[in-house]
């Protein structure tokens, strides 16, 4: 499953990583967008406060386990392979690295229908191109509820791809996550 | 067949006609990021599939420049990390103070940014006079770009940030001289360094250094390929020699883990041991 955010983000994340239920079977790759330069560990202690899970910063070919949450690091892409992570140092995509369209994509491609997408408040468009790829490869896309957002835009663009399964606020995405999780 | 296993297929093919054709093996790169590139490529040739990728990359070798210079490029910035060449100061330059002369060598150097910002450091370090630096990288192209050492001048602000977050001891600015909307890196800077064409997947050790630097280059490449050169670099490295990685890279699972010893967790310095 993975999740992407950009102005708010973090708030957002924070919100529903705190309804996770613990024994959650899912591993939650998360792409937020920040700045190169923000410091390395602040993100993770703040989200780990709230998250029943284990959560850290995905570091190159870890191996993807149930039950964590992993965090694209500031200034890299995060690209999903069937059963690890990658990361690379290419171009921003969009003008941002972790781009969530990237992490979208890959992990369309290596979980197919297995695969999910959240795509939470933001203030651009990045993510489209990847929910639409994740709708095309049959993984179940779902976007926060624009009206709970403290940016639209992102949840807008999302919507109107045309790709989106389910608009949720965020204790019934988490509570879609809880399900998935328990299965 | 599904589709998407069709463009694996192909993706495969490409990478085996490369490699038999050209001799450039990326067969056992990381699959996520060579995908990516190689479809990037696919667009700007303004071709539907790999399989025509294929055929214009085996009859036309400029469209081989093109997508070797595609997966030569980093995006990186001087002085990225700044806690990184920080700990390269305080921890690794103390131990080469200690050799008459100093062999460095920075693998995958791409465009240079890294090995500039190693330049500058030995400089203010006074190391400079006794360091070489040997920088290397697959794609000549990209070398004689870094040889040239022209940035665009929007890139300085980013480059001088990082410099100040470092700590450096002058002013980043002398560094270069602009020219329109381009700046030009002192070519000073570079007469101990040596660029070379090399191919970290198929060529062999070609010296013995007291540190190398090959930072975000291996998260390219696949476990076994990565296990292959960690033993490269293995046998590159003077007995305490260092190895510096990328933030997020690891010795933990190579097979020579066990030669090295931790000289800093989070900036991945490692010194070889045995």
């Amino acid at each position: 499953m993975v999740v992407g955010g950009s102005w708010g983000g973090l708030d957002a994340l924070g919100q529903l990583v705190a309804l996770l239920e613990e024994g959650c079977s899912l591993a939650l790759a998360v792409a937020l967008h920040r700045a190169a330069d923000s410091p390395e560990g602040a993100m993770v202690s703040y989200l780990q406060s709230r998250c029943p899970l284990p959560v850290a910063e995905a570091e190159d070919k870890d191996a993807i386990q149930p039950g964590r949450v992993y965090l694209a690091p500031a200034d890299y892409h995060l690209l999903v392979e069937p059963g690890r992570f990658a990361l690379s140092i290419d171009a921003p995509v969009h003008h941002s690295r972790p781009s969530i369209d990237v992490l979208f994509e890959t992990a369309a491609d290596a979980y197919e229908e297995a695969s999910g997408a959240v795509i939470l408040t933001g203030a651009n468009d990045d993510g489209c191109r990847g929910i639409r790829h994740m709708k095309r490869r049959g993984g179940v896309t779902m976007v926060q509820d624009p009206c709970t957002a403290v940016r639209r835009e992102m949840p807008d663009a999302a919507i109107a791809t045309g790709a989106v399964d389910k608009v949720l606020p965020l204790d019934q995405i988490a509570a879609v996550l809880n399900g998935l999780g328990r299965a | 067949m599904p589709r998407e296993d069709v463009e694996d297929l192909e993706l495969e093919l490409l990478l085996e006609a490369l490699y038999r054709h050209y001799g450039y093996d990326f067969r056992e790169y990381a699959r996520a990021s060579i995908k990516r590139r190689m479809w990037r490529r696919m667009m700007e040739e303004g071709l539907a599939t790999l399989s025509g990728l294929q055929e214009r990359v085996l009859h036309d070798p400029a469209c081989m420049e093109r997508l070797l210079l595609d997966l030569s490029i980093n995006v990186t910035s001087m002085f990225r990390d700044p806690t990184f060449y920080r700990a390269v100061r305080d921890k690794i330059v103390p131990l080469l103070r200690t050799y008459p002369f100093i062999r460095i060598w920075n693998p995958g150097c791409s465009t240079g940014e890294e090995t500039y910002s190693l330049a500058i450091l030995l400089r203010e370090e006074g190391l400079e006079s006794r360091a070489r630096i040997y920088a290397t990288d697959i794609n000549a192209a990209v070398l004689q770009q870094a040889k040239e050492g022209i940035f665009p001048l929007d890139r300085m602000q980013e480059f001088t940030h990082n410099y100040l977050r470092y700590g450096g001891r002058c002013s980043f600015s002398d560094y270069y001289k602009v020219y329109g909307d381009r700046a030009r890196f002192d070519p000073s800077l570079l007469e101990h360094a040596v660029f070379a064409q090399h191919n970290l997947v198929s060529d062999a050790s070609f010296n013995e250094f007291n540190l190398i630097v090959c930072r975000n280059v291996m998260i390219y490449f696949d476990r076994a390929l990565q296990d292959k050169v960690h033993d490269l670099f293995y046998r590159s490295l003077v007995r305490s020699g260092v190895l510096a990685l990328g933030h997020k890279e690891s010795i933990r699972f190579t097979s020579h883990a066990d030669a090295y010893e931790e000289l800093d967790r989070q900036e991945k310095l490692y010194r070889r041991v045995l």
